[in-house]
């Protein structure tokens, strides 16, 4: 079964999802990645409304020129590096989906909880893939300072596949199968309690 | 410059970034048999799509285009300064052409050089051998995957760890536990027992070259090998950390001689988008075959 999303990413659409279910997504996205998040974290101003919207940490690869933007492969970057900044984010600005790859960690997972937003993984390495989804480039922010890979591009996507891997319920799959696999490892290396 | 060098560095660099070595489409293909739940298969699926996509479209199949290492293998008399020089013209072409990202930052001020050329970038190693042709290998090994790529320094008393294969198999597989999904599994490891610290990471990513099928030339390298492939893979981390039965594709050790107060395990953890290809060519940059 999977979940249809449409931009703007309400609060109704987005808390009833749980951690498993797969997505997609429809509508705008906000590419973000270390620079973005730093920024944003630091107290600096987004130029767009992020309320109900989704960051996708993603580095696209882009050619052309502002007449015309081509996203040639955008897959998700680890998203676990903008732990530090990530709650604060969410808090502030009112996101309400990330996207990235690998999960992210306790802060993230509280602050989805309790502001109401979801995390979800989409297929790192899947970057053609995910680029015949970006149906147009609508914009980009911050290009000559922090270069295209760091920019915040605005994507216009199109059935955009991802899992609710981290839920507004408190449930990450990403801390499930650390706990499990680290059981099969203390069994692997015969030091099971 | 010459121009038939350009050409045959252009389609490596091409063959690298955009098409997956078949073996590595292979291994994917049969761990989808492997893996039951629906999130694995689909994880798996999606993989192998995209990569066919981006072989049809000549696009990067990752958009982390990693850092790109050359491997020279040349000849007595042949001129690496030119050949690096052919290398950084190659990659700023490629750059330009969409096949890899701007992916290079001065390291302080996160400034974008947009070509992809800079001090030490690429990286090109040279080895000359007794050789009449060149043969240069390139592996693009994105950030991901070097974020959780480690180095152990052996005994190590937290993982119960000593100075013998047991020890060094702890490490790995203590290794893929920490990458979880970050490297973005199943990935394969390059592992290097002994060197000093700088070589045991050369030597480890050197192993991410080795087809998949192929076994150390050591019999208890290739044991240990295999080994640490199967109890790996009873993790149950799963394409992209999201459980399952496919955690690794392969495991490659090699062993080089150590000071006695060292005895290091490192290693370089490759993604799923294993990016190795390379080429045999004339000393004039003529291509004979590609290779991987």
């Amino acid at each position: 079964m999977t979940f249809s999303l449409t931009y703007p990413f309400t609060e109704e659409q987005v808390i009833p999802l749980t951690a498993g279910t797969m997505v997609t997504l429809d509508g705008l996205v906000f590419t973000g990645r270390d620079r973005l998040h730093k920024f944003l974290h630091d107290g600096g101003k987004s130029p767009v409304n992020l309320r109900d919207g989704a960051i996708y940490h993603c580095g696209p690869v882009v050619i052309g020129d502002e007449r015309r933007w081509h996203v040639v492969a955008a897959g998700p970057t680890t998203s676990s590096r903008e732990e530090p900044y990530m709650a604060a984010i969410i808090e502030r600005h009112g996101v309400r989906v990330i996207i990235g790859k690998g999960g992210m960690g306790a802060a993230t997972r509280e602050a989805c909880q309790k502001f109401g937003c979801v995390y979800l993984q989409a297929v790192g390495g899947a970057a053609v893939a995910i680029a015949q989804c970006i149906t147009a480039v609508r914009g980009v922010h911050f290009l000559q300072e922090f270069g295209a890979t760091e920019a915040m591009w605005e994507l216009n996507v199109k059935g955009f596949e991802a899992v609710v891997t981290m839920d507004a319920f408190g449930r990450s799959l990403h801390d499930e199968v650390a706990d499990a696999s680290r059981q099969e490892l203390d069994k692997l290396l015969g030091r099971e309690k | 410059m010459s121009e038939l060098w350009t050409q045959t560095l252009l389609e490596l660099i091409r063959r690298t970034s955009c098409d997956l070595p078949t073996d590595v489409e292979q291994a994917l293909r049969k761990s989808l048999e492997a893996e039951t739940s629906d999130t694995a298969r689909a994880t798996l699926t999606a993989m192998l799509e995209n990569v066919a996509l981006a072989r049809d479209r000549e696009a990067p199949i990752c958009q982390d285009t990693g850092t790109p290492t050359f491997s020279w293998h040349i000849p007595r008399g042949a001129d690496a300064m030119a050949l690096e020089k052919q290398a950084r013209t190659a990659i700023a072409e490629a750059t330009r052409r969409g096949w890899l990202r701007r992916n290079t930052l001065e390291a302080l001020s996160g400034k974008s050089q947009d070509d992809n050329v800079a001090e030490g970038t690429p990286v090109c190693h040279f080895v000359q051998e007794d050789r009449e042709d060149v043969v240069v290998w390139l592996l693009q090994k994105g950030g991901g995957s070097e974020n959780v790529s480690t180095q152990y320094s052996l005994p190590d008393a937290s993982l119960n760890a000593g100075r013998d294969l047991e020890g060094v198999r702890a490490c790995l597989l203590d290794a893929v536990w920490k990458a979880q999904g970050h490297g973005c599994a199943p990935g394969v490891l390059g592992v290097c027992v002994g060197s000093d610290r700088a070589g045991g990471f050369t030597v480890a990513k050197e192993q991410l070259l080795r087809p998949l099928d192929d076994r150390a030339a050591e019999p208890e390298l290739a044991v240990l090998e295999e080994r640490v492939l199967r109890d790996a893979n009873k993790l149950g981390i799963g394409p992209m950390g999201l459980s399952g039965a496919t955690t690794l594709l392969g495991v490659k050790i090699a062993a080089r001689p150590r000071v006695p107060a060292s005895f290091f395990v490192t290693v370089a953890y490759m993604c799923w988008a294993c990016r190795r290809r390379g080429v045999r060519a004339q000393t004039d940059g003529k291509m004979i075959e590609f290779l991987g």
